[in-house]
């Protein structure tokens, strides 16, 4: 790519042709503060006309985000008349943003405040219009809330939802003053296609979009000293806990959030890590009997509730190709009202079964009409990473110096292979390790599996599994990906045994319930460290040789797709379609693959 | 939300006839496939059944393969589209800079007092619709309504009654 001389703030820089102003100035050292601009999705409305810059020849400002540099260009940044810009325009935008910082979900994480420090603001001029929260607040959903009020029209989750998940549920209505971000027909976000996958509220700059707050309820169930609080925590947590309280990017903090739960008064600490050991060993053998009785193939994972959604309005008549095994999430709160209470004496009506997760689907997921196989509420309540660090926040401990706890048993023990079902594919991974020894009775040659790792949109691997010959799967990760799969899977050019999809861009690890923002570094440096739990911290690396899994099938469901796992840990799934206004979950057709597949 | 009434949102497509619901699914096909189909799709779809409701919303997206969301993006925000039914007569009151300083709110007012129907409306008998545009390009004629395709320059509410009259 040719070369071009540009001199920003009196910096000589020569960048590549085709680079924005912007760009050009962050090689010069400059940092020009911007709000609507996501360059990692190339993301430039040029709507927010914060990092506007004087070109020399150019009769206006323009948008350094979108402005393309040319040879010879002479750019200022800093001059009077771009100073006096920023600042109107920031204080434009804050001319209709509520000002109720102090009581927002983003006070101190908040882009709107970044740039009014930035363009040293310190008054707003302008009044604010008095907003009736009923007509701006739609808390329909039992992950996302969405608050127009604060929107300031960066199109960020427009894009995210339409181009990176293809649900296309949010969408710029209306125009000029009036125009609002939000679903068609203004519809309550419960009654649209959204998949709850959260990946909005990570792209949004302030506080117009956020998970919806359960943490005033957990408090209350750990105040009461009539429950008995049981609590389970997802594989990505323990990578990203850490850094939004005060840790670097990529610490693994498995032993710190044990301890942090107990201190926050939780009964029990299990591990989702457990129930992911147990899905492997559900999933692959529902994958081996597939196999072997001519089932439906692909088979596709179902860890992750946001795809599960999605693949319920979008590719309702694949849901046969879906795995009939709960999440690990669900799989753990029927145990924990079966297995443990039983193994405990504590009444499965006295126990409130709480998940973290870095997932806000699983919000909408534990409330599904269908998962109350326990006779009770199978899990009561979720909370994302970040009310789980609000909560530690509240209570005053000092994370970074907590010594190590350890889980409780008899649900908490895993393996690494449980672990990594929180990077994009792990649960893949894990599956072929355990697929390959049943088998063929032998491990595989190397453990690490690395074709199924990365950030590749999707990815392929063929392994041969002795009798079966070669197996060809695939990983996708974040629904536009997925839908190319889908889509070969639909046109019958898919020729893969198993398929891994999870919502999230990056998998759990960049779930829409983990620390904001989000950014492929982070993404790779909390998979890392969950490779790390898996290589060298945990003592087996396999599903199946997990002594606490190995027990409950002894002593609790006997074995595999038997008759106990097919009431407690497999699931169906509804034709929801596209339809609009959405029914009630009840009112849809099942998908019952269930007794189809099962039994 | 302004300017919507949802008691149309949901209405379902049975108000349409078989065979403006077969002129529908025509237009649709005609463009199926064809970038840059929405916008003209809608408009003629609008011309068969006279408004833009959730239902022919749902169906055109549907046709055409795009997130409804996507519809009604475009249906908002262009005032050609509208989600209420239509008048036999639509009035447009310009409040464009030149025919409001001349007193176009003056005129919408009186409309919205004689008519009984706020702006985005359509009276009960279905006689009337009435919008506001910004500038129609006829300045010189300021302040202006147009009813259907007849442009009525230099309006006062005096005169507004005669003009009403010949649409009755």
């Amino acid at each position: 790519m040719a070369k071009v001389n540009v001199t920003i703030d009196n910096i000589k820089v020569s960048v590549e042709q085709g680079n924005t102003i912007l760009e050009a100035a962050m090689l010069a050292g400059i940092k020009i503060p911007t709000l609507c601009a996501w360059p990692e999705i190339n993301h430039r409305p040029g709507a927010c006309r914060v990092c506007v810059v004087e070109v020399d020849g150019q009769r206006n400002l323009v948008a350094s985000c979108v402005f393309p540099v040319s040879e010879g260009m002479v750019v200022k940044t800093t001059s009077e008349r771009v100073r006096k810009a920023r600042k109107l325009n920031v204080e434009l935008l804050l001319s209709n943003h509520p000002t109720e910082c102090n009581v927002c979900v983003r006070n101190g994480n908040c882009d709107l405040q970044v740039v009014a420090e930035a363009v040293g603001l310190r008054e707003v001029r302008f009044t604010y219009p008095d907003y009736s929260t009923a007509e701006y607040i739609d808390d329909s959903s039992p992950s996302v809330v969405r608050d127009a009020r604060k929107c300031i029209k960066c199109y960020r989750c427009v894009t995210v939802c339409d181009e990176i998940q293809t649900a296309s549920v949010l969408s710029p209505t209306f125009r000029g003053d009036g125009v609002r971000i939000g679903p068609a027909f203004n519809l309550p976000l419960l009654e649209t296609n959204c998949t709850n996958c959260g990946q909005c509220i990570l792209a949004c700059p302030v506080g117009a979009l956020y998970e919806k707050d359960d943490t005033d309820k957990v408090w209350a169930a750990l105040n009461d000293p009539s429950k008995h609080v049981v609590v389970q925590e997802a594989p990505a947590i323990r990578a990203a806990l850490g850094e939004d309280l005060g840790m670097p990017v990529g610490s693994l903090v498995t032993g710190k959030m044990i301890e942090a739960l107990r201190r926050l008064g939780f009964d029990k600490v299990f591990d989702t890590n457990f129930t992911a050991d147990l899905t492997i060993i559900e999933e692959g053998n529902e994958l081996l009997q597939r196999v072997k009785t001519g089932g439906k193939l692909p088979m596709i994972t179902s860890c992750s509730p946001g795809w599960i959604k999605f693949c319920e309005h979008f590719y309702p008549d694949l849901l046969d190709n879906l795995s009939t095994c709960k999440s690990p999430q669900q799989m753990m709160g029927a145990l924990i009202k079966t297995y443990y209470a039983e193994h405990s004496g504590v009444d499965a009506k006295d126990i409130v079964s709480v998940s973290i997760m870095p997932c806000t689907a699983k919000k909408f997921e534990c409330q599904r009409d269908e998962m109350a196989d326990s006779g009770f509420r199978d899990v009561d309540y979720v909370l994302t990473t970040r009310e789980l660090s609000r909560m530690i926040k509240q209570a005053g401990i000092d994370f970074a110096n907590l010594p190590e706890g350890d889980y409780d048993n008899p649900l908490g023990e895993y393996t690494g292979a449980g672990t990594i079902f929180g990077a994009t594919g792990g649960v893949m991974e894990a599956a072929l390790r355990t697929v390959y020894a049943v088998v063929t009775g032998t491990n595989l040659e190397s453990l690490d599996v690395t074709p199924v790792r990365g950030l590749e949109g999707v990815k392929e691997a063929a392994v041969e599994v002795g009798p079966l010959g070669k197996v060809k799967v695939a990983v996708a990760h974040g629904l536009s990906n997925a839908r190319q799969l889908m889509d070969k899977i639909r046109d019958g050019s898919a020729d893969y045994a198993f398929i891994e999809v999870m919502c999230c861009p990056g998998g759990c690890v960049s779930g829409g319930g983990q620390p904001i923002a989000p950014s492929n570094e982070k993404r790779i440096n909390r998979a890392a460290a969950l490779y790390k739990d898996d290589g060298a911290v945990q003592k087996f690396r396999q599903s199946h040789e997990n002594p606490s899994v190995k027990r409950i099938y002894e002593v609790f469901l006997k074995e595999p797709l038997g008759h106990k796992s097919h009431e407690l840990l497999h699931t169906h799934y509804y034709k929801r379609g596209t339809d609009l206004p959405h029914a009630h979950d009840a009112e849809f057709e099942v998908n019952d693959a269930k007794n189809k597949a099962t039994h | 939300m302004a300017g919507i009434d949802t008691t149309h949102m949901g209405a379902g497509t049975e108000e349409f006839t078989a065979e403006q619901l077969a002129k529908v699914d025509k237009i649709i096909s005609k463009f199926k496939s064809k970038p840059g189909a929405l916008i003209p799709v809608l408009e003629e779809v609008q011309d068969v059944c006279g408004y833009l409701p959730m239902s022919l919303q749902l169906r055109v997206a549907k046709g055409l393969g795009i997130p409804v969301a996507n519809v009604y993006g475009v249906v908002t925000f262009y005032s050609f589209f509208t989600m209420v039914p239509r008048g036999k007569h639509v009035i447009r009151v310009c409040l464009g800079t030149a025919c409001y300083v001349r007193g176009g709110q003056k005129i919408l007012e009186s409309l919205v007092g004689t008519l009984g129907i706020a702006p985005g409306e359509c009276t009960a008998d279905r006689n009337f619709s009435l919008e506001t545009v910004r500038c129609l390009g006829a300045c010189g004629l300021a302040p202006v309504v147009v009813i259907d395709e007849d442009t009525h320059g230099q309006m006062k509410p005096a005169k507004l009654d005669k003009v009403l009259a010949e649409y009755r």
